[in-house]
């Protein structure tokens, strides 16, 4: 079958997909956006997190049929996302935080870098979810506690980090969005 | 193997009814493991999600409808205070991710003996709206669950919603697991009192077959301090005790059966006294319908 969904704002097509297939298998072998990561295939690892129509959720458990006609966000496209810092730079905003360029010329969302120098990278696999859904968290809590970040990650697991330097990096982003003003997570 | 993707109820009800086979899928957080581990796939996939009349709940007199495309997100952030009991069942459940997609209705249609929503639903006596090309029936809760992973519904019947009594007193909830998210209850406990009437019932999860309600429990009811006051000792014991006795677990890998046995004990007095608290706190508990601004 075919599906047609909005993918890091932009429509994108699917064909000759399996009725049964995830939307994570769509993205990554269809759609040619492997940063999306598939660890467990049972929602308990959170490396597949993408925003459905704006909530984080587990693409291995979406069915791709289901996001017909539904909005996704991948970790491709979270710098883009609206509201992102490099959403400002695109409208001429002043005092934005810090962004790098990627080796494409892309732009990282603050969160990303955050994760960067916080060192909360290591083997990189369950960075892309945790990107996701850190942006997602600080959107509606832009000063979380501790104990809120690990209720919002209580469905991401990182086999390497121990979890300390993510904690800390999503403090440095929370600290680097603030001080870029309201509008830039 | 077909996809298909109605978008009003009655045409999901047609589907079902052209095909019986056909598997309803709403959050695919049971279903999409199943399938992604292999499992041999249903002929068809009947996603529910377009259904735009199933993602919305509403309060009729003095009960709550809950659609059966409500989400356990939805369920904390708008129903707390209407069905305080399922809104803290619904916290316990998976991940932001998992209660995000995850239903009601796919929490019954799994039936799972250790479905997190199951005690809360029996001990506030939910009745399950089963409908088909034939008709819409009302199934109480007590009848819906006819084994492990087995339920009361046709073939050609899908969950429209379940209604609920809008909270009549205090609700508390509590499950036991490994970790504070992500964790299939070893065991789990609802209470629900009514104020006006001044009885409890209790629904019990992952100690049998099936979440079951424990009656010799509920008949402690004109025990309990429903003026205020403390709960006595020798009550709160048979209470837990009564609990206990009403299970039939087993070993299994998350827990042996005499661990099920004495922690839904604790579990259920541990609710009962919290709810008991909560009883002494609230000032309004309105009569009947229970609406309290405490
Ligand atoms: C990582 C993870 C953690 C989890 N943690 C918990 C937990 O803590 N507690 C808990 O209780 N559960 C948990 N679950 C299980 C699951 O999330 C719940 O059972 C959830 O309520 C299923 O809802 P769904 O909408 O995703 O169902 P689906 O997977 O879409 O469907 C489940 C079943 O219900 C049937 N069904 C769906 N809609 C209807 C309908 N309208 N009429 C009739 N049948 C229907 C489907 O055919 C299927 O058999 C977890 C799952 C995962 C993957
Ligand atoms: S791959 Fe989806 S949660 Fe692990
Ligand atoms: S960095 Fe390796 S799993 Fe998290």
């Amino acid at each position: 079958m075919r599906v047609t969904l909005t993918v890091n704002g932009e429509q994108r097509t699917a064909d000759d997909v399996w009725p049964g297939e995830s939307l994570l298998f769509t993205l990554r072998e269809r759609l040619g956006l492997p940063g999306t990561k598939n660890a467990c295939e049972q929602g308990e690892c959170g490396s597949c997190t993408v925003l459905l129509d704006g909530l984080p959720v587990c693409a291995c458990l979406v069915a791709a049929g289901q996001a017909q006609g539904r909005t996704v966000v991948t970790v491709e496209g979270i710098a883009r996302y609206p509201g992102s810092i490099a959403a400002r730079n695109e409208r001429g905003a002043d005092g934005a935080a810090p962004t790098a360029a990627t080796a494409d010329g892309s732009t990282l969302h603050p969160v990303q870098e955050a994760f960067v120098a916080a060192g909360a990278v290591q083997c990189g696999f369950c960075t892309p979810g945790l990107v996701v859904a850190v942006v997602d968290l600080l959107r509606t809590r832009p000063h979380p506690t501790d104990s809120e970040i690990r209720e919002a990650l209580a469905g991401n697991l990182c086999r390497c980090t121990g979890y300390e330097k993510i904690l800390d990096a999503v403090h440095l982003a929370a600290q680097r969005l603030a001080a870029a003003g309201p509008d830039a997570s | 193997m077909e996809f298909v993707r109605p978008t009003t109820f009655a045409d999901a009800l047609a589907e079902k009814a052209a095909r019986p086979q056909a598997v309803p899928i709403l959050g695919g957080t049971d279903l999409m493991v199943g399938l992604n581990a292999g499992h041999p796939p249903p002929p068809a996939l009947l996603d529910l999600t377009a259904v735009a009349e199933l993602d919305a709940w509403a309060v009729d007199d003095d009960e709550v409808w809950i659609g059966a495309g409500v989400t356990y997100r939805r369920l904390i952030t708008e129903l707390g205070t209407l069905c305080p009991g399922l809104a803290l069942a619904a916290r316990t459940v998976g991940s932001p991710q998992i209660r995000n997609r995850a239903t009601l209705a796919g929490n019954l249609g799994t039936a799972s003996p250790g479905g997190d929503t199951h005690p809360v639903l029996l001990a506030t006596g939910a009745v399950v709206e089963a409908a088909s090309v034939r008709g819409q029936r009302a199934i109480p809760i007590d009848d819906f669950y006819a084994g492990v992973k087995r339920h009361a519904l046709a073939p050609d019947e899908l969950i429209r919603g379940v209604r609920l009594p809008i909270r009549r007193g205090p609700q508390q909830f509590a499950k036991v697991g490994t970790r504070n998210a992500m964790v299939i209850a070893v065991c789990s406990v609802a209470v629900a009192l009514d104020v006006a009437r001044r009885t409890v019932r209790v629904g019990v999860g992952s100690v049998a077959p099936t979440p079951r309600r424990a009656l010799a429990a509920e008949d402690l009811a004109s025990g309990l301090p429903w003026d205020g006051g403390p709960l006595d000792d020798d009550v709160a014991r048979r209470f837990g005790a009564a609990v206990a006795a009403a299970t039939a677990p087993i070993d299994d890998v998350r827990g042996t059966a005499a661990y099920r046995r004495h922690s839904v004990e604790v579990l259920a007095r541990r609710t009962l006294a919290w709810a008991l608290a909560d009883l002494d706190r609230s000032e309004a508990w309105d009569g009947m319908t229970g609406r309290s601004e405490a």
